[in-house]
């Protein structure tokens, strides 16, 4: 069999700007997918780290038993628990991408959680005592003294979540909303050329993923304490 | 190219205008005493039908299920392991050509989706394969050895991540100390790197093996029959969506805290005295 580059320069359109970026008929897209889920599961993952380590049990069991409860079970599984019963129980059909935005800020959130929560706990119990004598309520102290240091410790493995939070919106595309898989697969069952349509998209996804993990080195040396004192 | 039934939305979501209560069917209540009723769950009447999950050819698609994620995991599982011990100590040995390819294959397989590798040697790679070696493979159940083929190459690049953290996790003096005693570079890295490491991976092991567990059920989407599969059969066959999803995430969760327990147990029973240091639990 011969590689033909040409299957790919033609449809390169479609697929980057439908299938990445989410421009066109289909809507869906990649990045618009992955970039709010990102954000959401950042924001809900944090809230679920502090409720993870509060004092309080109502709070913390509840954290606790939703974090272990999700790792333990696949996301196709999430998926298609909001894929089909999110339409049964508020009555009318919903758009894939709202049931996968919700399925991977649901998922995400638990693992971006316990990275939280490695985070806040590898801050010097000092701080917070420091914190309180200085006056600080509890929302001033995890906001402006423990979170900022605990997140900055914890860039690395937070970074790799986001790319695999990335790579995971393939699975949107189970569910039928056209991202960069689903878009390489209409190709490819109209080009009957499938090595390269699924060689081309996994050189796009590397590409993405590749540079999140360069600007995670970057940022981890902008952040690192030595270089935040010197300024 | 076989057409995937999964990417097709089904016509039964879509509500009709005026439901009619069948026997065991979705259906809503339009009146407001279902609400809060047993029977009702958030507003809607659903008649929860847990035999479906043990009638006639149901358990038995649910068992076949198991064992087909069992088996496939576990397949998977040894030739990611192998993989990942290969390339993972590659990427320490004291020669730059190899870790550069050792790197190479981590980088690019671990930072594309499974799925994309899926669809990649199921669809793809076939056609790539020599004729006899191609007819073979479709004879001996494609599905089956596409899926092991991307999930162990995928989860061989990233286990071997965490083989890599845990050799550098291992003083260098300790080769050194073993090339000093007479071993050569080989057998410094068979007698002491390796043993050493593989205690000190347990617990990163273990995450990463849940993890391949779990993707596992990504190979539903090339048509193996694993667990997610059959749970979707039976919610097809039987629009009882409920049942076939608390079965089939029970069995996940139960699966993966059971391992996580006895590899707890495995953990302590194989720590080596005095080394507390553990390495960092590998996260990707």
């Amino acid at each position: 069999m011969n590689f033909e580059i040409s299957v790919i320069i033609s449809n390169a359109e479609f697929l980057l700007l439908q299938g990445l970026v989410g421009i066109g008929r289909f809507g869906g897209g990649t990045l618009r997918l992955a970039v709010p889920a990102i954000v959401l599961g950042f924001a809900a993952g944090i809230i679920l780290g502090l409720a993870r380590l509060a004092r309080r049990g109502w709070i913390h069991y509840p954290a606790a038993i939703y974090i272990e409860f999700i790792r333990g079970i696949p996301l196709v599984m999430v998926i298609f628990w909001f894929w089909f019963l999110v339409p049964v129980v508020i009555g009318r059909p919903v758009p894939e991408y709202w049931v996968a935005l919700t399925a991977f800020v649901i998922f995400e959130s638990a693992y971006i959680g316990e990275i939280v929560r490695a985070g806040i706990q590898s801050v010097p119990k000092g701080q917070i005592d420091a914190a309180t004598a200085a006056g600080l309520n509890y929302f001033q102290t995890m906001e402006s003294i423990l979170l900022p240091q605990a997140i900055r410790n914890v860039i690395p493995s937070l970074v790799t979540q986001f790319i695999v939070l990335f790579k995971d919106t393939s699975l949107a595309s189970i569910i039928g909303m056209m991202d960069l898989t689903k878009a390489a697969q209409t190709v490819s069952q109209r080009e009957l050329r499938p090595f390269e349509m699924y060689l081309f998209i996994a050189v796009v996804y590397w590409a993405c993923t590749y540079s999140m993990s360069r600007l995670s080195r970057w940022l981890e040396v902008r952040m690192s304490p030595e270089r935040v004192l010197s300024r | 190219m076989k057409g995937n039934p999964l990417c097709s939305r089904p016509a039964r979501h879509y509500v009709p205008a005026k439901p009619r209560p069948v026997a065991g069917e979705l259906h809503f209540s339009d009146g407001r005493d279902f609400m809060f009723t047993m029977e009702g769950f958030l507003g809607l009447s659903y008649q929860f039908r847990w035999s479906v999950l043990w009638q006639a050819p149901h358990g038995q698609w649910l068992l076949n299920g198991f064992l087909m994620t069992l088996k496939l995991s576990a397949v998977s599982w040894v030739f990611a392991v192998f993989l990942g011990i290969l390339f993972g100590s590659l990427r320490t040995v004291p020669f730059r050509p190899l870790r550069m390819v050792a790197s190479a294959y981590v980088e690019f397989f671990r930072n594309v989706p499974l799925l994309v590798w899926l669809f990649f040697w199921y669809f793809g790679a076939p056609e790539v394969l020599p004729e006899s070696v191609r007819q073979w493979v479709i004879y001996h159940g494609m599905e089956y050895w596409s899926a092991v083929a991307g999930i162990s190459i995928y989860h061989g690049a990233r286990m071997s991540e965490v083989i890599r953290a845990g050799i550098q996790s291992i003083p260098k003096t300790q080769v050194e100390s073993g090339i000093a005693t007479g071993l050569s570079v080989s057998q410094a890295y068979r007698l002491i790197v390796i043993p050493i490491a593989l205690r000190l991976i347990v617990p990163p092991i273990t995450n990463e093996s849940l993890n391949l567990l779990k993707n596992s059920s990504l190979a539903m989407t090339i048509g193996v029959g694993e667990l997610t599969f059959a749970t979707r059969q039976i919610e097809t066959y039987t629009a009882k969506a409920f049942e076939a999803f608390t079965a089939g995430t029970l069995i996940y969760l139960g699966l993966c805290l059971g391992i996580a327990f006895v590899m707890n147990r495995v953990e302590r029973k194989f720590a080596i005295p005095g080394l507390i240091a553990r390495t960092e639990r590998a996260e990707h």
